[in-house]
C-alpha cells in the first residue's frame, strides 16, 4: 500500500478540476430497516457534482449499499424500511415529495448491481426491457437506442453479429458491462453502481473501469466499491463511511494523500476494515 | 512406500455393512413401487387393448370412442346359438329376420357402444376447471408472493391453503353440490321454487337456485378442490425466481405490474405448467365431486348438441357423462362376461386420457424450460 500515492500521481483522472453542478444533495439522511428502530445511516450529508465519479467506501456493513439505494427509492420495496430524517434532492427536487413517482424517478436515476444479472432473454432484449417498459414499440428507435448504448458501453464490437443470442452466453464481465449498456439505455442522468466489478477478474474489471471514466462525459456515476486502488483509479470525489457515518468526504487526490480523519488514513492503508 | 501401507485400506466395518443395508433398503423400495405400477399398467393395457381393435378392417374399433354407450341384447335361438346385439341395431335386425326366434332374451346396460360420452364430458371437466382454477390460482399466487407482506395474518392465510390441499374429496363435492348446484345465482324470467332468496332486475330476476347439475357446477367444485394445489405451487415457482429479475426491472423503472408480468412470470411458467400438471391428473380422476354435481345416469346425448341447439348457457348448465363416474356405473354392473370389453376399454382409455393430459403438460414446461436458462 505503500506506493499508492506514487501510483495516484500517474493518473489521468480528475486533475483539471472544472467547476461542477450539484446533481444529487442528500441532506442530513436518516435511515432504517426496522421502522425507525434502529438506524443504519445516521444522519449523511453531501452532494455529488455532475458529470463526475464519486466513489463510496468504507468496511462491509457500514451502509454503503444502504444509501445508494436510498437515492433511487429502491428500499421502498422492503416494507420495514423508512426514512428517519432528512432529505434528499436530485435535480433539485425533493425525492420523497407527495407527487414524486420512484418509476419516474428510476428511470432518471439507474443502477447497476454487484451479481451481473441479465434477464434470460437476448441481448437485444435486454438493452431494449427499459425503452420497452416505457412503451417505445419501434422497431428503427429500439434498434438505435439498443446500438447506442452497447457501443457506449464498450460492447458493441462484441455483440454485434450475436445480438439475438441468449445474454447468459456472454462472459462475466460482458454480462456486467451489457448490464451498464441496459442502464444507460433509457438515458438515466445517474447511474448507481453497487460494486460493479466484484464478480470480475481483472481484465473485466480494467474494461469497466475504462468504461465508467467514458460514461462520466454524460452520466453522473455513483460508485460503491471495496477496492482502494479502483476508488483511486477512477473517482473525482470518495467518501468514506464509517458505521452508517460520513466520516470524510473530499476530493479522491485528497482523501488518498491527505486525508484530515485518522480513521480515514487507517482504512486507507489497510490498518483496518 | 510399499502397497502393503496402503493408507486407505478399506475398513470392513459395521458402519460400512449399515450403509450398504440401507442402499439395498431404499434400492429395493424403489423396485417394489415399480413393480407394481408395471403390473397394474400391464393389467389394465392387457385386458383394455382388445376393445380398442377389432378382427375386421380397419381393425381399429373406431366406433368405442366415436359412439355413446347402449345396451347391448342378449339372446340365443332354439338351437341354442347365442346372439349380441346393440340396441341400434337390433331393431333392423329384428325386421329383416322377423321370424328368428328369440330365447331368453335380456339387455346388459352399457355393454355395447363406446365411451364418447364420457371422453368427452370429462376432457369438457378437465378444460373448465383448470381454466378456472390457473386463472384464480395464479392471481392469488401473484398477490401472495409479490404483494403481500409477510404478517401473521397472511401466514394464517397460507397455513388454511396448505391445509385445505388436505381435505377429502368427499368434503368438497358437498360443498360444491350445496353452493353450485344450489345456491348459486342465475338469472331467469320465472323463480323456481326451490330458489334461496331471489330480487327482480328488470323484468327478470336474479335468482339463489343454483345451477342443478351441471358442467359449470362441476367444474367449479373441481377448480376449488385444486385451487389449494395450484395456488401451493404457483408461489412456489413465482418465489423461485431470482430476485435480480425484480430488482433490474425496478431499476430500469419498470412498475410492480410490468415487473411481474415481465421480469418474473415468464421464469415461473414452467413451475406454474408443473402445477397444472399436478392439478390435472389430480382432477381428471376424481369422481366423488363430479357425481354429485355434474354426471346423471340419464344424459345420453354429446355435449355439443346442446351449444349447438340451446345456446351456450345451455351447454354449461346441462349435466355431462364422465370417465370416471362411467367407470364406477360399469363396475356396478351385475357380472357377465360380455360387459367386460367395455369395462376394461373404459378404464384403459381413462388411464390412456389423464397420461396424454400429463404428457402435454410435461412436453410444453420442458420446451419452456429449454428456452428459459439462469
Ligand atoms: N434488507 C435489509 N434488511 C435489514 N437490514 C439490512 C438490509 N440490508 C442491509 N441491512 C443491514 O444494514 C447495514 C448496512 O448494510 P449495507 O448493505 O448498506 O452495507 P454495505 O456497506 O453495503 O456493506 P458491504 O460492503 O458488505 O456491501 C448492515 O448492518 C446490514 O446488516
Ligand atoms: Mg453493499
Amino acid at each position: 500500500m505503500h506506493d499508492m500515492s506514487n501510483e495516484l500521481t500517474t493518473l489521468p483522472k480528475a486533475t483539471k478540476k472544472k467547476k461542477s453542478s450539484t446533481v444529487i444533495e442528500v441532506d442530513d439522511i436518516g435511515f432504517s430497516y426496522d421502522h425507525g428502530k434502529t438506524e443504519t445511516l445516521k444522519g449523511i450529508s453531501m452532494t455529488v457534482p455532475k458529470n463526475q465519479v464519486t466513489a463510496l467506501i468504507g468496511p462491509s456493513g457500514c451502509g454503503k449499499s444502504t444509501l445508494l439505494r436510498c437515492l433511487n427509492r429502491m428500499n421502498d420495496l422492503i416494507d420495514t424500511a423508512k426514512i428517519t430524517r432528512g432529505a434528499i434532492r436530485i435535480l433539485g427536487q425533493d425525492i420523497h415529495a407527495a407527487d414524486v413517482d420512484a418509476i419516474e424517478l428510476r428511470k432518471q436515476v439507474g443502477m447497476v448491481f454487484q451479481k451481473y444479472n441479465p434477464f434470460p432473454k437476448s441481448i437485444y432484449d435486454n438493452v431494449a426491457y427499459g425503452l420497452r417498459i416505457q412503451g417505445v414499440k419501434k422497431k428503427s428507435v429500439l434498434d438505435e437506442a439498443v446500438e447506442r448504448s452497447l457501443k457506449s458501453a464498450a460492447l458493441w464490437d462484441e455483440a454485434k453479429d450475436r445480438l439475438k443470442d441468449s445474454a447468459l452466453g456472454l462472459s462475466g464481465g460482458q454480462q456486467q458491462r451489457l448490464c451498464i449498456a441496459r442502464t444507460i439505455a433509457v438515458r438515466p442522468k445517474v447511474i448507481l453502481m453497487d460494486e460493479p466489478c466484484s464478480a470480475l477478474d481483472p481484465i473485466a474489471t480494467a474494461k469497466v473501469e475504462e468504461l465508467m471514466l467514458e460514461l462520466r462525459r454524460d452520466f453522473t456515476i455513483v460508485i460503491v466499491t471495496h477496492s482502494m486502488q479502483q476508488a483511486s483509479r477512477i473517482s473525482d470525489n470518495t467518501a468514506f463511511f464509517y458505521l452508517g457515518e460520513l466520516i470524510e468526504y473530499g476530493p479522491t487526490t485528497q482523501i488518498f494523500t491527505n486525508p484530515s480523519v485518522k480513521q480515514t488514513e487507517d482504512y486507507i492503508s489497510g490498518r483496518f476494515g | 512406500m510399499t502397497a502393503s501401507e496402503n493408507p486407505f485400506k478399506a475398513k470392513r466395518s459395521w458402519t460400512q455393512f449399515r450403509g450398504k443395508l440401507g442402499v439395498g433398503t431404499f434400492g429395493a423400495a424403489t423396485y417394489f413401487i415399480l413393480f407394481c405400477a408395471v403390473l397394474i399398467f400391464g393389467q389394465i393395457a392387457y385386458k383394455g387393448l382388445p376393445t380398442f381393435f377389432k378382427s375386421e378392417a380397419p381393425y381399429v374399433n373406431t366406433e368405442f370412442f366415436t359412439s355413446n354407450p347402449e345396451i347391448l341384447r342378449v339372446w340365443h335361438d332354439a338351437e341354442g346359438n347365442k346372439f349380441s346385439m346393440p340396441d341400434k341395431d337390433f331393431d333392423i335386425w329384428r325386421e329383416k329376420n322377423p321370424d328368428a326366434v328369440i330365447l331368453d332374451p335380456h339387455a346388459l346396460n352399457y355393454s355395447a357402444g363406446g365411451i364418447a360420452g364420457p371422453l368427452v364430458g370429462t376432457a369438457l371437466l378437465v378444460f373448465f376447471c383448470m381454466i378456472i382454477a390457473l386463472s384464480i390460482g395464479i392471481s392469488a399466487a401473484i398477490y401472495l408472493s409479490e404483494y403481500c407482506g409477510k404478517g401473521r395474518i397472511m401466514s394464517l392465510i397460507r397455513l388454511s391453503i396448505l391445509n385445505l390441499a388436505g381435505v377429502p374429496s368427499i368434503v368438497f363435492a358437498l360443498f360444491g353440490w350445496g353452493i353450485f348446484c344450489h345456491a348459486a345465482p342465475v338469472i331467469v324470467d320465472h323463480v323456481d321454487e326451490r330458489s334461496l332468496f331471489a330480487f327482480s332486475i328488470g323484468s327478470s330476476y336474479l335468482s339463489f337456485q343454483g345451477w342443478g347439475t351441471s358442467l359449470l357446477a362441476g367444474s367449479c367444485t373441481l377448480a376449488i378442490m385444486v385451487l389449494p394445489v395450484i395456488i401451493t405451487a404457483c408461489e412456489e415457482s413465482l418465489r423461485a425466481v431470482p430476485g435480480g429479475f425484480r430488482e433490474a426491472s425496478f431499476a430500469l423503472g419498470s412498475s410492480q405490474w410490468q415487473t411481474i408480468r415481465k421480469a418474473v412470470l415468464p421464469y415461473a411458467l414452467p413451475g406454474i405448467l408443473t402445477a397444472t400438471v399436478l392439478g390435472i391428473t389430480r382432477v381428471a380422476g376424481e369422481t366423488a365431486p363430479i357425481m354429485l354435481t355434474a354426471t346423471s345416469t340419464d344424459k345420453t346425448d354429446m355435449p355439443m348438441q346442446a351449444l349447438q341447439n340451446e345456446g351456450v348457457w345451455a351447454f354449461f348448465t346441462q349435466s355431462v357423462q364422465a370417465l370416471p363416474f362411467h367407470i364406477y356405473t360399469l363396475a356396478k354392473l351385475p357380472d357377465d362376461p360380455l360387459s367386460k370389453p367395455m369395462q376394461n376399454g373404459a378404464t384403459f382409455a381413462f388411464l390412456l386420457l389423464v397420461m396424454g393430459f400429463a404428457f402435454i403438460s410435461i412436453v410444453l414446461r420442458n420446451r419452456v424450460r429449454k428456452k428459459l436458462k439462469w
